[in-house]
């Protein structure tokens, strides 16, 4: 299968006044083509640092990078500025979970959807307008002439990620980048939602990376998953089979402390204990270690490399689930 | 009379907390009015976990608030160990307040920022006039320490500099400062981490089985309140859907308002997911709610009868109350 877009040994780091910082360290990703990608891990693990790298997006001085990107043939990293901005829009798009930093407040819904398709379309404000509400009504808004005249603010929360939906599909994007776009809204909008994005990537042929903490949200909705702990993929695989066959201790962990509709009231959760590492300070041993209930003497003190199953399979542990210790 | 009925009423002597008929409605414009909460009963028990659970704006928070009296509801009682709290004077109603203490979702945004977790611990101590300066002091470490934190770390940083789940733990050391008797949780876990809510639910029970609270847990996902509560309440449009014990309302819910709450929690398994149709939509406008029954508009199990007349209460099975016409069998 074809890559979309392919990510090679990326690492990101931030000067700050604590020291170097490292947000994404040695990441290889790819996307197949007309495939959904799930990027899973805690707040602070880098997923939207990488992505936003991915896209080209990171901007600023304190910022210093490596690795490569390659989009569509294109390798953004040797791009300028103005090259990878005309990618977005038909090449990738993306949506975030609070819709309302990219929406402008004082704005009508109807003026901000088709401004975008006239300067980057070129549309007449009429056939703008009728286009956006079309979009509206392709991300199954029902009242959509209604809101095309409303205000950010009038709108819930879900019907606003719609409104953001929208605005990523308006040319067609082959990637749609969606970063935890479900992770303030309501277990009902959520369902909604990400059956929104299933039913759009089909109808549109359109590949997603799906971004989130949460693992139950990739188990339906991706054909692989990465797996991210403090900057790292430390598991990748084809969701089925993570989930049939899980390597990373990590992996596990995140999946027991699930909260559960069928577990027993009363009893205490499986938790993971403690929090991401500082990030301005990356020990030698593996990361998770401090909070890894298999964590052996070696584990603190060397890094573990990524193995590959004969299957793809990968994963960074010294002592992964299944093998005799 | 109006309201979602009161068979699921236990009326015993052992009641922390009883709540009548309590309604709140807000005036937003001359002709317009915000029925938030209309009509609702229940009560807590000593030692008990009672679950809210309901979509954003069905009232968790209004109705939370209102037991607290911030403000007053329009109509109804609160009785917080055989007082009502409706009817007490200004000055009576701080001290009762004190024995009922409010965590929140947001748990950076709810601390102040220019407080020391000193402060912010010691503020209610301090205000209530609870021992020497250095007996504060020590129940302050006392308190830290047991919801997990390391006082001489974090004695004198400010909210901003810690994670939500950390914010999160300071919270619940100062709603516990005073030794409340009641602990209303107000979504206290959906703005974390899947990973970092299983530790805030398991300190809130180990905290509940320590200091004999008694709790009220807000959530907008069943999921996330099966493991902490003894019996369960839904609520849609600022009315009770269902009340049962958690055994009962999750593996046979009798409500379609309920079950499509549970249809909608993500399943971690890929090989396990759902066909069944999704709740479409989502709740009207409380400033217009549907005749009858307030879920007819969103449930394809509605029939005229649900247009026409409010379903009461009634029970079901063992302990399990439904307010449905057609009820799941
Ligand atoms: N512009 C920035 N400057 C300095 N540090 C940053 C910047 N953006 C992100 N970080 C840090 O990089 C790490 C990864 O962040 P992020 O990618 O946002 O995590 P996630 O999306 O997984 O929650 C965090 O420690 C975060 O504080
Ligand atoms: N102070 C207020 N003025 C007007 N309307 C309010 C006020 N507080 C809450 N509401 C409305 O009351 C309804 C219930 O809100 P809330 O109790 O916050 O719901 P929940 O906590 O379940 O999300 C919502 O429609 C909300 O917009
Ligand atoms: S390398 Fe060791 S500490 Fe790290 S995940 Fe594997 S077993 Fe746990
Ligand atoms: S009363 Fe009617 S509309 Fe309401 S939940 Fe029952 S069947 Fe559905
Ligand atoms: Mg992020
Ligand atoms: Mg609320």
């Amino acid at each position: 299968m074809s890559s979309l877009l392919s990510v090679r040994n990326m690492s990101i780091n931030f000067d700050t006044p604590r020291g170097s910082l490292e947000a994404v360290r040695g990441v290889d990703i790819e996307i197949p083509a007309g495939t959904s990608v799930g990027v899973v891990g805690e707040s602070g693990s880098g997923k939207t640092v990488m992505c936003r790298a991915a896209m080209g997006l990171l901007q600023g001085s304190n910022v210093n990078r490596s690795g490569t990107v390659v989009f569509d043939g294109h390798e953004l990293t040797a791009m300028s500025k103005e090259e990878v901005r005309n990618l977005f829009g038909s090449g990738m798009a993306m949506i975030f979970q609070d819709p309302m930093t990219a929406l402008n407040p004082v704005r009508r819904i109807g003026s901000q959807l088709s401004e975008g398709l006239r300067v980057r379309l070129g549309m007449s404000k009429a056939d703008a307008l009728a286009r956006s509400k079309e979009l509206l009504e392709l991300v199954r808004i029902p009242n959509a002439a209604a809101v095309l005249k409303s205000f950010p603010y009038q709108l819930s929360g879900g019907m606003r990620q719609r409104v953001m939906i929208a605005i990523a599909i308006a040319c067609n994007p082959k990637l749609l980048f969606a970063d935890e776009p479900t992770t303030a809204l309501d277990v009902t909008v959520q369902a909604q939602i990400l059956q929104l994005l299933r039913e759009l990537r089909e109808d549109l042929k359109m590949s997603m990376v799906l971004v989130t903490h949460d693992l139950g949200v990739v188990a339906g909705n991706t054909d692989y998953v990465a797996v991210m702990y403090a900057g790292e993929v430390v598991e990748y695989a084809p969701t089925k089979k993570l989930f049939a066959d899980m390597r990373m201790p990590y992996t596990e962990a995140l999946l027991e402390s699930i909260p559960k509709v069928d577990h027993k009231s009363g009893t205490r959760l499986a938790m993971i204990a403690g929090r991401l590492p500082d990030p301005t300070d990356r020990g030698a041993g593996c990361s998770f270690a401090p909070r890894c209930k298999y964590a052996q003497e070696k584990c603190r003190n060397e890094h573990p490399e990524l193995k590959k199953d004969l299957d793809g399979h990968l994963y960074r542990c010294w002592f992964p689930i299944g093998e005799a210790k | 009379m109006a309201g979602s009925g009161t068979a699921h009423m236990r009326n015993t002597v052992d009641s922390v907390l009883t709540v009548r008929d309590l309604t709140v409605e807000f005036r937003v414009a001359k002709d317009k009015i915000v029925k938030a909460v209309s009509g609702l009963s229940f009560d807590v028990i000593r030692g008990e976990t009672l679950a809210i659970v309901g979509e954003s704006g069905c009232g968790k928070t209004t109705l939370a608030r209102a037991v607290l009296q911030l403000p007053p509801p329009n109509s109804g009682e609160v009785v917080l160990d055989g007082t009502d709290l409706t009817l007490l004077p200004k000055e009576n109603l701080r001290s009762a307040r004190t024995s009922m203490q409010m965590i929140f979702q947001d748990p950076i945004s709810s601390l102040d920022p220019r407080m020391t977790v000193h402060q912010l611990i010691d503020e209610p101590l301090e205000i209530w006039d609870r021992g020497t300066r250095a007996e504060r002091d020590e129940r302050i470490n006392n308190l830290l320490n047991n919801v997990g934190l390391e006082p001489e770390l974090v004695l004198n940083r400010r909210s901003y500099e810690f994670s939500g789940g950390q914010c999160q733990r300071i919270s619940i050391a100062r709603a516990l400062a005073l030794d409340p008797r009641m602990l209303i949780c107000d979504e206290p876990v959906s703005a974390l981490d899947v990973s970092i809510q299983a530790q805030i639910l398991n300190l809130l029970q180990d905290m509940k089985d320590r200091f004999g609270l008694t709790m009220i847990f807000i959530s907008h996902d069943l999921a996330v309140v099966k493991a902490v509560s003894n019996r369960v309440m839904v609520m849609y449009l600022g009315k009770i859907c269902e009340v049962a014990t958690p055994d009962a309302l999750y593996s046979k819910p009798a409500h379609h308002y309920t079950k499509a709450l549970l249809d909608s929690v993500p399943i971690a398994d890929p090989t396990r997911q759902r066909k069944t149709e999704l709740l479409q939509g989502e709740p009207p406008s409380p400033m217009n709610p549907p005749s009858g029954c307030r879920f007819r508009t969103r449930c394809h199990a509605a029939t005229s009868r649900c247009a026409e007349q409010e379903p009461q209460l009634q029970e079901v099975a063992p302990g399990q109350f439904v307010a449905c016409h057609h009820p799941i069998v």
